[in-house]
């Protein structure tokens, strides 16, 4: 019964986000949208999927990290070889990028994940800084000047790639896998005393949390014609980490919608090129004094709708998860 | 009296930090079935000792084997999974889980559908997943908690967080279960219910019990052995009456009221 009503929640979810699909496909192609909406849409489902990525990192298993423009920049760098110098399909491209970021969040999991809270963020950090240094230095891939690349990503692709991403980490994190990172989260020594083998499941949610962050890398390298070792730099590492904070910590639709309302934003306040950081500034302080827990806590846009009928019910046979 | 297959073995158990002997030459045998007390003045190194058999850390001289298995330098979920769970002296649990969700995670290495059956939500996630949840719900119908199981565990009272605690404990299967200070902030009615509570548990799953306490009452009512430690030696061992009477531990712990 309970599985019944989420698979057909599950297909409504899909209809809606079809029906998106089309509609914007529509508009694209009938160039409804100008070129520059386009562009700004683009780089908002680019903007999502990394804050998906990185709310299975620091919303769901807890592990504070901000090196994840790091791992973008291993997508991008890696699906752009495939293309520009390999001459493989796109496609494979993206994957490669996202397996390429997937293995790079492994090397630093491993040894990185051992460490807790700020060091691990100042350990995350350093590693995003060496991939930015690195690829300046490496003449293969355009040094400082960087990489152009062709123009490949399309909407289908930016769409299915947004749509895999959510529904992987939001499956991932509504099994007992998931309850085992939030079980990290909350509290590591009783989580170690469960039973859960903790080091492996916080490797785990850095190397799938890495992965979509390759493929957002890869999505992002074939849409802006060039790519450049300073586009990955910690501020971009700071902006992914502001979307999952101020969308709220544990709230995948969170993460999202933040990242769809800061992108609006910084997009509309280019305008203002003096006044921009000093607008965006003032309203991450305000949303962050009135919404000390982000825009929705650890809720789900779901848990809205499942609310009423938990009460009208009493207790709710389809309101266990916690998540997602 | 019990069988006497000895369950758990410690033997000169100790660990140093640093230049500190935290616990030294410690000696300890659970039997099957057993209901164990430890007790000590603060500091005496209980806590460190539950530790050391969970695997928190790791003892640096003696060996401890439960079942005929040596479980030093296993790392903690290792041990769990070899049949020792615990609870704590401060409640962990998971506060933003529900009370069901709770209960699952002990349920956790029982899983077997696999992270990528979870993604692609292949037929054995669902079969896996129905297992977990209809053995959770039945396990707090036990523990009379299933009218809070979709609460979450932190806005449940005290003492609900206590019982919640030991079923999650209990849900992992052990066979010897470790309560650090279960009586702690209780009044004497929850205290009497967590007595009885213990007792009926003890019967229904078979279990082994070693039990942290400072409160006289409830060591010595259901305890059928007591370990004293006092400056990480244990100073002595025996039946209620025996410790109780014991010199060394009415110096050492209960001072001079006791006489």
């Amino acid at each position: 019964m309970a599985t019944l009503k989420r698979t057909i929640g599950f297909w409504i979810s899909i209809v809606l986000a079809l029906i998106l699909f089309v509609v914007v496909q529509v508009l694209i192609s009938g160039e409804i949208l100008n070129s520059f909406y386009v562009n700004t849409l683009f780089f908002m489902v680019i903007n999502i999927i990394l804050a998906v990525s990185l709310h299975l990192i620091i919303g769901i298993t807890g592990q504070f990290s901000i090196g994840h423009a790091g791992f973008f920049a291993v997508g991008a760098y890696a699906s752009a070889i495939m293309t520009m110098k390999l001459q493989m399909p796109f496609a494979l491209a993206l994957l490669v990028g996202g397996v390429a970021a997937a293995v790079a969040g492994l090397l630093i999991g491993i040894p990185s994940l051992r460490l807790k809270g700020d060091y691990l963020a100042i350990a995350t950090l350093g590693f995003g800084e060496i991939v930015r240094i690195s690829l300046l230095n490496i003449e293969y891939v355009g040094g400082a000047s960087g990489m152009t690349v062709t123009h490949l990503t399309t909407w289908p692709w930016v769409f299915a790639c947004l749509l895999i991403t959510i529904i992987v980490i939001a499956n991932f994190t509504n099994s007992t896998h998931g309850r085992a990172c939030i079980s990290i989260r909350e509290d590591e020594i009783a989580a170690d005393s469960m039973g859960i083998n903790t080091t492996y499941y916080k490797v785990v949610a850095f190397v799938i949390g890495s992965f979509f962050a390759g493929i957002a890398g890869g999505l992002y390298a074939h849409h802006f014609y060039i790519i450049q070792p300073t586009n990955f730099g910690f501020l971009k590492s700071f902006d992914i980490l502001i979307f999952v904070v101020l969308g709220g910590l544990g709230s995948m639709s969170g993460a999202v919608i933040a990242a769809i309302l800061l992108t609006i934003v910084s997009t509309f306040l280019q305008d203002y090129p003096e006044t921009r950081m000093i607008i965006y500034s003032i309203i991450l302080i305000l949303v962050m004094l009135y919404r000390p827990k982000g825009l929705l806590g650890t809720k789900e846009v779901t848990s809205f709708f499942k609310l009423r009928r938990a009460v009208q019910g009493g207790i709710g046979n389809d309101n266990k998860n916690t998540v997602a | 009296m019990t069988t006497r297959t000895p369950l758990l073995k410690a033997e000169h158990v100790g660990i140093q930090f640093g230049g500190l002997k935290a616990l030294s030459d410690v000696n300890m045998e659970l039997n099957k079935g057993e209901l164990v007390g430890l007790i000590g003045p603060n500091g005496a190194g209980k806590t460190t000792f539950f530790n050391l058999l969970t695997g928190v850390y790791e003892p640096t001289e003696g060996s401890i084997v439960l079942d005929n298995e040596k479980l030093n330098g296993l790392p903690p979920y290792k041990i769990t999974r070899k049949g020792i769970s615990r609870t704590f002296q401060n409640i962990r649990l998971f506060g933003e889980l529900s009370v069901l969700d709770n209960v699952k995670v002990a349920y956790h290495s029982l899983a077997r559908h696999s992270i990528l059956s979870s993604i692609f939500r292949l037929p054995s996630h669902f079969s896996g997943e129905k297992e977990i949840e209809e053995k959770a719900v039945e396990f707090l119908k036990i523990f009379k908690l299933e009218h809070v199981m979709d609460e979450k565990a932190k806005n449940l009272p005290y003492g609900q967080q206590r019982r919640l605690e030991i079923a999650r404990a209990l849900a992992a299967h052990p066979k010897l279960l470790l309560l650090d200070e279960p009586a702690a902030g209780m009044n004497p009615q929850e205290t009497k219910e967590l007595m009885s509570l213990i007792a009926f548990i003890r019967e229904k799953f078979d279990l082994t019990i070693l039990l942290i306490e400072h409160d006289m009452s409830l060591v010595m009512g259901i305890c059928e052995r007591i370990y004293v430690l006092d400056h990480g030696q244990l100073i002595a061992h025996g039946t209620p009456e025996e410790v109780r009477n014991n010199p060394k531990v009415i110096e050492a712990y209960l001072g001079e009221e006791v006489s």
